[in-house]
């Protein structure tokens, strides 16, 4: 697994026949770019996807993922560039290249007034090799074989979700596509999918994730590519990345002011104010009053901590935050990107 | 996969299976026995009139006819479709033959007469004009065009299917109007003859081609001219739904398109290049009939010719477009 952060992209083209199946090249995207009128929408895209890994691709809304997305599948026609799969150009021989994708485009969008197994059916019609015994396969895999004679238009999201999942498992794809698969879904669902995603992972699929949530790539991905207007910016190792990142401490100190004095005049500390710190809601919300906000090093927190205890300063909280998209965007891009 | 059946299949169980064609059918089976009771009292109502002999009623309608070509109240336009009505009747009354002889097959003969320019096309857009629309509506379009099948394909799949649905309604058009007047009138009436060949012109009706065929050879003619009809209205119909993206938008253009076709044929007749406008050209049946053409200049072989043009044009930039086209949304 490559992981070393990555900023360019000296790349061969996948030849799948010669590579042995552990580093063998699903999904190659070299220099994709896309106008949409007189706008660049994708400035320049570029990673590679190998078998058997979980690859996330993390960025703001309105970043690209959905457009990047539609021109792995085929949807969209790369402006410049090339995308290929399991060494087929998806523009070019869309219907070799396509036949080892499965997808799910934004919502998993099905025929309301067909069945389930219709549904599947109708998908099976339009690749070769699925059978009925194969439409039963999969909609145990996703276990919906209570349901799957229902009308669609009464499932619920996550029973779409599901059918979507099955629908693009059809035709024994080696790359699944997941455009921000847990989206809508509750606690469990969201729970249940990523159970699922790793357990198709292991069976040798590439799968592609796209998400805005980094702890969800966090939780579920190999690697990641962070994308922001309309380019990569990094590929690596998630691990690695996240580590790389500043990371927010929240404190709590009596007597407040002098406590933030102390803070402050340790030279590898940053006191932010709330607007700054690029916070999620949820714990923007538990925060008190008297919170301080800083970006500490990891390495440097409980020497701080020490020194605060040796000035006489009671500590009654001492949180570290798990970084957001945004701090891991400062981090890989030294704040250019950010607005 | 190379065959192109499945997805033809596919399209198939999405029309049925969507009740599209179900609709279809229902306001055949609902209007259809409306014309027949409205075509029963007429009926009636003649014979309380003239009694049971059909050459009196006739040569009412000729001397009705032939009064009102004398008034000046009534426009030169309608005058010249009279004349050749009277015409008609005449060298019906003399050769015996009496053109409205009730029965199941006359009054399916004179409906698909009446439905040719509007109704049936009306019924095909039902299904023409969600065809590719409603696939991008429901957002199935993406699962549609992301499997690996080329997508000029996965388009000539729909295109033959509507074919196939064009050739339905049209069949059962004639099977549900039989069925249902004949149970008011009559099953028979296959081999009465009509006259046909009659060549409205600036002088009169020429009638040196005139010939009498078999109701059912007419009728048989009709359904011909009715599919050609119907098949470019669909067609039609079938590139507004790929261009646009709403099916309410779509249904909107074609049936704006048609109705500016009937309201065209009754005063264009001055404005002589709108000939070539397909929506004039799409009663295709009163040549047989021998009804004058809506704009001189108009037979047969000319709006065939326009028709299958707009046709093939339509087929060429269906199929540009959607090969072509980015799935933005």
């Amino acid at each position: 697994m490559d992981s070393k952060l990555t900023t360019t992209h000296p790349m061969v083209t996948a030849d799948s026949q010669s590579v042995s199946s552990q580093e063998e090249i699903v999904l190659s995207v070299q220099h994709v770019k896309k106008k949409i009128g007189k706008k660049w929408i994708i400035k320049d895209v570029t990673f590679e996807v190998k078998a058997g890994e979980i690859f996330g691709f993390l960025g703001p809304n309105g970043a690209g993922k959905t457009t990047t997305i539609r021109m792995l599948v085929n949807l969209i026609r790369p402006t410049e560039g090339t995308i290929n799969i399991c060494g087929y150009d998806v523009t070019k021989q869309p219907e070799k290249a396509l036949a080892y994708v499965g997808s799910i485009v934004e919502n998993p969008e099905m025929y309301p007034y067909l069945t389930g197994w219709e549904n599947l059916e109708h998908f099976a019609r339009m690749q070769p090799g699925v059978d009925e015994k194969r439409i039963q396969e999969v909609t145990e895999i996703v276990r919906l074989d209570e349901r799957i004679h229902d009308k669609v238009s009464k499932y619920s999201l996550g029973m779409r979700q599901r059918l979507g999942i099955a629908q693009a498992l059809l035709g024994r794809p080696k790359l699944l596509i997941l455009d921000e698969p847990t989206n809508g879904l509750d606690p469990k669902g969201i729970r249940d999918m990523r159970i699922f995603i790793r357990e198709l992972a292991s069976q040798g699929m590439a799968v592609f994730v796209s998400s805005h949530l980094l702890s969800e790539i966090q939780l579920l991905c190999d690697r990641v590519a962070i994308v922001g207007r309309g380019s990569v910016i990094a590929v690596g190792g998630v691990t690695e990345l996240v580590e790389d990142t500043q990371h927010l401490v929240i404190w709590e100190l009596e007597p407040q002011a002098q406590g933030e004095q102390i803070l402050q005049s340790i030279p590898s500390i940053q006191v932010l104010d709330l607007e700054s710190s690029n916070l999620d809601n949820d714990t923007a919300a538990s925060l008190r009053p008297h919170s301080i906000i800083t970006a500490t090093p990891e390495e440097y927190i409980s020497t701080t901590i020490a020194t605060l205890v040796q000035a006489g300063i009671q500590i009654h909280n001492v949180r570290k935050l798990s970084p957001t998209l945004e701090q891991l965007f400062l981090g890989v891009t030294e704040g250019e990107f950010i607005e | 996969m190379n065959s192109i059946w499945p997805l033809v299949q596919n399209e198939t169980i999405k029309i049925i299976k969507k009740k599209r064609f179900y609709v279809v059918l229902l306001v055949l089976l609902v209007l259809v026995p409306m014309f027949t009771y409205a075509q029963m009292r007429q009926a009636q109502e003649n014979r309380t009139k003239f009694g049971e002999d059909w050459r009196v009623e006739l040569q009412q309608a000729i001397t009705d006819n032939q009064n009102s070509l004398g008034s000046d109240r009534v426009p030169e336009e309608w005058k010249k479709y009279r004349r050749v009505f009277v015409q008609q009747m005449q060298y019906y009354l003399e050769n015996d033959v009496n053109p409205n002889e009730p029965g199941g097959v006359t009054f399916t003969r004179e409906f698909l007469d009446n439905s040719s320019s509007l109704f049936i096309p009306l019924l095909i857009m039902t299904i023409a004009s969600d065809l590719v629309s409603a696939e991008r509506t429901g957002g199935t379009i993406k699962m549609l065009l992301t499997r690996p099948i080329r997508r000029w394909k996965v388009l000539l799949s729909k295109l033959i299917t509507l074919t196939m649905f064009v050739s339905l309604i049209v069949v059962s058009t004639f099977i549900i109007s039989y069925v249902i007047s004949g149970a008011a009138f009559g099953y028979s009436g296959f081999n009465i003859p009509v006259f046909t060949g009659f060549q409205p012109g600036d002088t009169g009706t020429d009638m040196s081609s005139v010939h009498a065929i078999a109701q059912w050879q007419f009728i048989l003619m009709q359904m011909g001219l009715i599919w050609f009809v119907g098949l470019t209205v669909g067609l039609l119909a079938f590139m507004v739904s790929v261009l646009v993206r709403s099916t309410a938008a779509s249904i909107v253009i074609m049936m704006a398109a048609l109705i500016a076709g009937t309201i065209l044929t009754n005063m264009a007749a001055s404005w002589s290049t709108a000939k070539y406008l397909f929506m004039v050209n799409l009663g295709l049946t009163n040549y047989l009939s021998g009804s004058p053409a809506p704009i001189e200049g108009m037979t047969l072989p000319f709006s065939l010719g326009v028709l299958a043009v707009w046709a093939l044009a339509s087929v060429i930039v269906s199929f540009a477009v959607f090969t072509k086209r980015d799935v933005l949304n």
